[in-house]
């Protein structure tokens, strides 16, 4: 479920890399994603505290990961 | 935080300053053994409170011999000062006093350096004096980063008039006064009235010293050695359901500060901050004829969900109808995740975020990103071409209508 005013999305293609999901878990500030045995998991209830740093996006090919304001 | 008299003295005592013989008694019958420690001359029985008014409350007396200190006690202990409990009582040797001055060292906060206000005029009200008689009054700024040189408190007591005897005796009382206040980290260090004698000697007979609250850590061997437990708030009242609730919230998450509150019973939530803005923005609402429901302090970029809980906490105080969700400009806190946290809060309380929030005023860092989401939930907002005043002015009047 998205949040209330932020969703993020990671590409199917990109979600079960173990590699990706560690980077991912590292970066961002707000602990949006965590990293489990089976891929990047979204913490849901952490996504309305996403500060729009976009530190996530290089973490993933180009594309991969998108971060949609809910309220634009 | 405000210490009692008795440890005033007693950090006075450490420094050297000039004191009288003093007992402190925690019950009336030991009053008797105290006025004969004191040598069994005139005594003067002082209440232990954090507050002014003690003698017009009846909480000071005077005892030529021991029954009449006991009784002094006995008369003392129930009183209440503004509401305060007597702690214990101060009982000291009577003086015979010839003059009185006044020496305060506090914080200049228009100047940023501490002043010494000093007067040779003391044991009544100093700002009163300053009125009537301000060729009485010093002000005397001195610096926190060059080293305190005696000839500054010399400077001080000499602008009043003071000269030959007197003039050299005070001005080491005014020094050591200075260097406790930074010290010690005070904001206040007071010796009213500091008395010369009869016989040409100088007592300090009544102090105040408040203490940055911040700052306790740091002197935490002096406080235990002074007896004040860390649980000792020294606030003019026990915290209240809601600010006790307003402090875990902020101490629950690190991020930015959200939840310090202090309580009013009016209808008029406030999420409010930004230094000095969160006491200019109450003091708007007031003179809008507003109720605020709370005093509170969000600065420092809160994290979404430490904005949401407090707008939360605030929206379940009884009697509240609408937020005001105001703040000075700001640049070190984001307004785009204050927005999502106010909004959020209304609506996990059930709330439609267009009626609740009497008005949003926070400009500055991410503001255009905020305004999207305040525009989204049909907020009224303003920016920073509307003065705090008038967005107070605006919040009040909704409740009106
Ligand atoms: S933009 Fe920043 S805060 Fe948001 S999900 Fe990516 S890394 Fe986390």
């Amino acid at each position: 479920m998205p949040g209330t005013f932020i969703d993020v999305r990671v590409d199917a293609s990109v979600a079960r890399d173990p590699e990706i999901a560690k980077k991912l878990e590292e970066i961002c500030p707000v602990s949006i994603f965590e990293a489990t045995p089976g891929g990047v998991r979204i913490v849901e209830s952490n996504l309305d505290e996403c500060v729009l740093c976009d530190l996530c996006l290089p973490a993933a090919p180009e594309g991969k990961i998108q971060i949609v304001k809910l309220y634009e | 935080m405000r210490f009692y008299e008795y440890e005033a003295k007693d950090l006075f005592r450490r420094h050297g300053l000039p004191l009288g013989k003093s007992q402190t008694i925690d019950r009336p019958e030991e009053a008797r053994s105290a006025f004969a420690a004191l040598g069994g001359g005139p005594v003067v029985l002082k209440s232990q409170v954090l507050s002014g008014g003690r003698m017009k409350a009846g909480a000071v007396r005077f005892a030529d011999d021991a029954a009449a200190a006991e009784a002094a006690a006995t008369a003392i202990f129930p009183i209440r000062v503004n509401g305060q409990e007597c702690r214990s009582i101060l009982v000291e040797e009577k003086t015979k006093v010839a003059k009185e001055y006044f020496v305060a060292i506090t914080w200049d906060g228009r100047a940023k350096r501490p002043v010494c206000v000093f007067s040779d005029m003391g044991g009544i009200d100093i700002e009163e004096v300053a009125l009537t008689h301000p060729d009485h009054v010093s002000k005397t700024h001195f610096s926190t980063i060059v080293p305190l040189m005696p000839h500054v408190a010399k400077q001080a007591v000499a602008a009043t008039g003071v000269t030959g005897s007197d003039l050299n005796k005070l001005a080491p009382i005014v020094f050591e006064l200075m260097k406790i206040f930074l010290a010690y980290d005070l904001t206040l260090a007071e010796i009213n009235p500091l008395a010369k004698l009869a016989d040409g000697r100088f007592v300090v007979l009544d102090g105040h010293i408040d203490m940055e609250a911040e700052a306790r850590g740091q002197h935490k061997k002096l406080l235990t050695e002074l007896g004040i437990g860390d649980d000792e708030t020294r606030q003019a009242r026990p915290p209240t359901a809601f600010e006790l609730a307003g402090a875990r919230v902020n101490a629950a998450d690190h991020r930015g500060v959200a939840g310090n509150v202090v309580e009013f019973d009016g209808n008029l939530g406030l999420v409010i901050g930004a230094g000095g803005g969160s006491l200019t923005l109450f003091d708007a609402v007031r003179k809008h004829g507003g109720k605020p429901a709370n005093y509170c302090e969000i600065g420092g970029n809160p994290s979404m969900s430490k904005a949401k809980e407090l707008t939360k906490l605030i929206l379940s105080k009884p009697g509240v109808e609408k937020i005001a969700v105001m703040m000075n400009v700001v640049s070190n806190t984001r307004v785009d995740i204050v927005a999502r946290g106010v909004i959020k809060g209304c609506l996990e309380a059930g709330k439609d975020p267009a009626e609740t929030i009497a008005i949003f005023r926070i400009p500055g860092a991410w503001e255009e990103e905020g305004f999207k989401i305040l525009k989204k939930y049909g907020v009224d907002f303003c920016d920073r071409s509307v003065s705090m005043h008038d967005a107070a002015g605006r919040a009040v009047a909704k409740l009106r209508r």
